[in-house]
């Protein structure tokens, strides 16, 4: 089948290509031609009119918790991807937080079939240590070879540095990341962001610090074992100092963050909305500005959801019973777009390498690319777009997030992958 | 003149004129509570359902009396914190008691926020009978009561809220009620038991105890947790005694006659030395009968708002 883009704007960075109002031509999911179409192209040819908006390379969240298996009734691997394809996303990467969690070929087989032919790829995350317990190394060989893309025991830190030491050694192998929620259980374990925010609304308070001593632990060990270390969320000003520092010496950390840390403070909890509980929790004032420092300088390379949807029973409990964490595939492009590129603090370079590029190179993932005979791995954005967030049409299982009604600038119109294009609330097959 | 607010979440954002509409409410109280007929009809007709997930009969009881005395219909709905861990149970109780069309609602929770919850999803004036670490108000406007009763005043006084900072409801409506006051608010208690930048709330931040009674007009003591995981901000009972506990002879070598109010039930021998608790008695039982008056107030008052 052939498809044709038309009058669309191609912008790549990495491939150094911005050509405005051009044509792509996409034959059975590949692209075959790229310019201006000649009349005859055009014959036979399913044609749409994206005039004014914007091709990148396909948007990968690189932090996603897919609810299967263990709570289908949340989030399966299917309706995960149909809010990442809703969202502007051709790829994910899902966390093996789930019941059980994802620490054997087996496991990370059955989520694969799950996804299997879908438009959006699903990258596996593997725990990185057996059952997340923090005590064994996961069998990381065995993973690698069932295709996971890195290590985490996300939802928690792993346990102790010499399990972590033996981790980033044995990983380092394969060259995959440990990917790292850094909290330091011993202090957090509260159910906001410690402040005087806390202290008056009387919720038990998880000090930055917690995130902090991690952080550096990390560091280090990354250091010491050569190691790659990944900060998940990172969501505290000296984190972002830390890792500014780590990336100096040439150190081989990366960190990405979450919209919700760079679009909201811990002010949003004054209602004690439980949409607004997340961890790490949402910081202050001080924490967010040093965030976008560190977006624009290139400390924090990707930007990721930790979509993490929840029942709406498990949500609708008091603050400090409900479960931590909020959804985020349909949101995330908007609020980027939103809050960084029309604000000026990143250029939609930026924008498109952070949650593009970047995402791919720390799992060591290959970028598409816009040339010929590639398959065609596409997100369109319309970049000023103005919308309202309405949860209730969102394709998540879930509707935990604190955005609905938010009103945004920009979005995903469309995505194009595995020879299918999801537009206008449908899959087209290609 | 009415209150502002149709329900009493906390002390935070009262205004000075409220409160003191309150206590002075609550003198009216106070003495309907000594005539031989203690009952006044005043809220005949209205349905309150008191609230409790969490054990706590003093606080209910009061609430009970108070509510008795103005001749409303009082019904107790306690739920024992077992069946209390998931969340949905609360929001089912409250469309329940939303459904039985009751008029107010008193609520103790052990998490914060409950009560605003309560407001968002129940038509009844919402009363907070303590949330989680959060607020107290009704405790905290009974403690600025007996302060003004006993030294005539709260403006311009030095009030000092010692022990558990962090992990009381109490401290929180005490320093928002007696700031609005005018009163100058410190806290005392070892740092672990103090909640980072309470400061900027307005308070200073004490942790010598001596200095705590030699600078201040009224101390209000609360009641240590001596049973549950507070016992891992503090190295030993011996130890808080020692350094922390309020005694005779450090009342006496600091030679002052200071207001002392506890919230009660006293642990002897550990915030307060035997002997200061028992020149205490007087004033803790007259503590408890404020107490219904100033309930008596509260409902009063939220009752009879149109
Ligand atoms: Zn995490």
């Amino acid at each position: 089948m052939k498809v044709i883009l038309k009058n669309i704007d191609v912008f790549h960075p990495a491939q150094k290509l911005n050509k405005k109002n051009t044509d792509i031509l996409i034959e059975d999911g590949v692209i075959t031609e790229t310019g201006s179409l000649s009349e005859k192209k055009y014959a036979d040819a399913e044609v749409y009119d994206f005039t004014g908006k914007v091709a990148v390379p396909g948007f990968f969240d690189m932090h996603v918790h897919l609810r299967e298996p263990g709570r289908e009734d949340e989030e399966t691997v299917v309706s995960g991807c149909n809010a990442a394809a809703s969202g502007g996303f051709t790829g994910i990467a899902c966390m093996p937080n789930t019941e059980p969690a994802i620490d054997s070929a087996e496991v990370v087989e059955f989520v694969k079939k799950q996804a299997n032919n879908h438009l959006v790829e699903v990258k596996v995350i593997a725990a990185a240590t057996v059952g997340r317990k923090g005590e064994i190394i996961s069998p990381m060989a065995e993973l690698h070879e069932a295709g996971v893309v890195g290590f985490s025991d996300d939802g928690a830190a792993i346990k102790t540095a010499g399990i972590l030491k033996r981790a980033l050694e044995y990983s380092r192998m394969y060259n995959l990341p440990v990917i790292e929620h850094c909290e330091d259980e011993s202090i957090a374990g509260g159910s906001m962001n410690e402040g005087l925010n806390s202290t008056m609304l009387g919720l038990p308070p998880i000090p930055s610090v917690a995130e902090d001593l991690i952080v550096m632990r990390d560091i280090l060990l990354s250091e010491y074992t050569g190691g790659r270390i990944h900060i998940a969320h990172i969501s505290t000003r000296k984190s972002v100092e830390m890792v500014r520092e780590a990336k100096a010496k040439g150190l081989k950390v990366t960190a990405e963050v979450t919209p919700h840390h760079f679009a909201l403070t811990d002010d949003a909890v004054k209602t004690y909305d439980t949409n607004t509980k997340m961890n790490p929790p949402l910081r202050t004032k001080e924490d967010v500005e040093e965030i976008l420092k560190g977006l624009k300088d290139g400390t924090i390379d990707c930007i990721a959801s930790d979509h993490a949807p929840h029942s709406a029973e498990e949500k609708e409990a008091e603050f400090e019973h409900a479960p931590n964490g909020i959804t985020g595939l349909e949101t995330e492009i908007g609020l980027a777009l939103t809050e960084l590129l029309h604000k000026n603090i990143l250029t939609l370079e930026e924008v498109v390498n952070k949650m593009a590029i970047n995402p791919r190179k720390v799992l060591d993932l290959p970028v598409p690319t816009f040339e010929a005979r590639q398959q065609a791995n596409i997100t369109i954005l319309d970049l000023n777009e103005i919308w309202t967030v309405d949860l209730s049409r969102s394709k998540s299982k879930s509707k935990n997030s604190p955005f609905d009604k938010r009103l945004l600038t920009g979005r995903a119109v469309a995505v194009v992958n595995n020879k299918k294009m999801f537009y206008q609330d449908k899959f087209i097959e290609l | 003149m009415p209150l502002k607010s149709r329900h009493l979440l906390g002390l935070q954002g009262v205004s000075k004129e409220d409160i003191q509409l309150i206590l002075d409410t609550a003198t009216t109280f106070r003495e309907v509570l000594e005539r031989p007929i203690k009952k006044v009809p005043t809220l005949q007709g209205k349905t309150i359902v008191n609230l409790f997930y969490e054990n706590s009969t003093r606080t209910r009881i009061s609430f009970e009396l108070a509510e008795k005395r103005l001749s409303a219909d009082a019904v107790n709905f306690s739920v024992s914190t077992s069946s209390v861990s998931k969340g949905e149970t609360f929001k089912d109780t409250m469309r329940n008691i939303e459904a039985m069309k009751v008029d107010m609602v008193v609520v103790r929770h052990s998490a914060a926020g409950a009560p605003l919850f309560l407001t968002q999803i129940c038509d009844a004036n919402i009363i907070n009978a303590g949330d989680g670490i959060h607020e107290h108000p009704t405790q905290g406007l009974l403690d600025m009561y007996s302060i003004r009763e006993k030294l005539r005043k709260i403006e311009g006084l030095k009030v000092c809220i010692v022990g558990d900072i962090a992990h009381s409801r109490v401290a929180l409506s005490n320093i928002y009620g007696l700031k609005t006051m005018g009163a100058e608010v410190s806290v005392c208690g070892p740092l672990t038991m103090i909640p980072r930048f309470i400061e900027e709330l307005g308070v200073k931040v004490i942790h010598n105890i001596d200095e705590a009674i030699q600078e201040n007009d009224a101390l209000n003591v609360l009641r240590i947790q001596i049973e549950r995981k507070a016992r891992e901000y503090f190295p030993s009972i011996r130890e808080y005694a020692k350094y922390f506990g309020i005694t005779e002879e450090r009342l006496e070598k600091n030679g002052k006659d200071i207001l002392i109010l506890h919230p009660g039930p006293i642990n002897r021998g550990v915030e307060l030395s035997s002997g200061v608790a028992d020149g205490l008695n007087q004033i803790i039982l007259r503590q408890v009968t404020n107490g219904v008056a100033i309930r008596m107030a509260v409902l009063y008052l939220l009752g009879t708002l149109k």
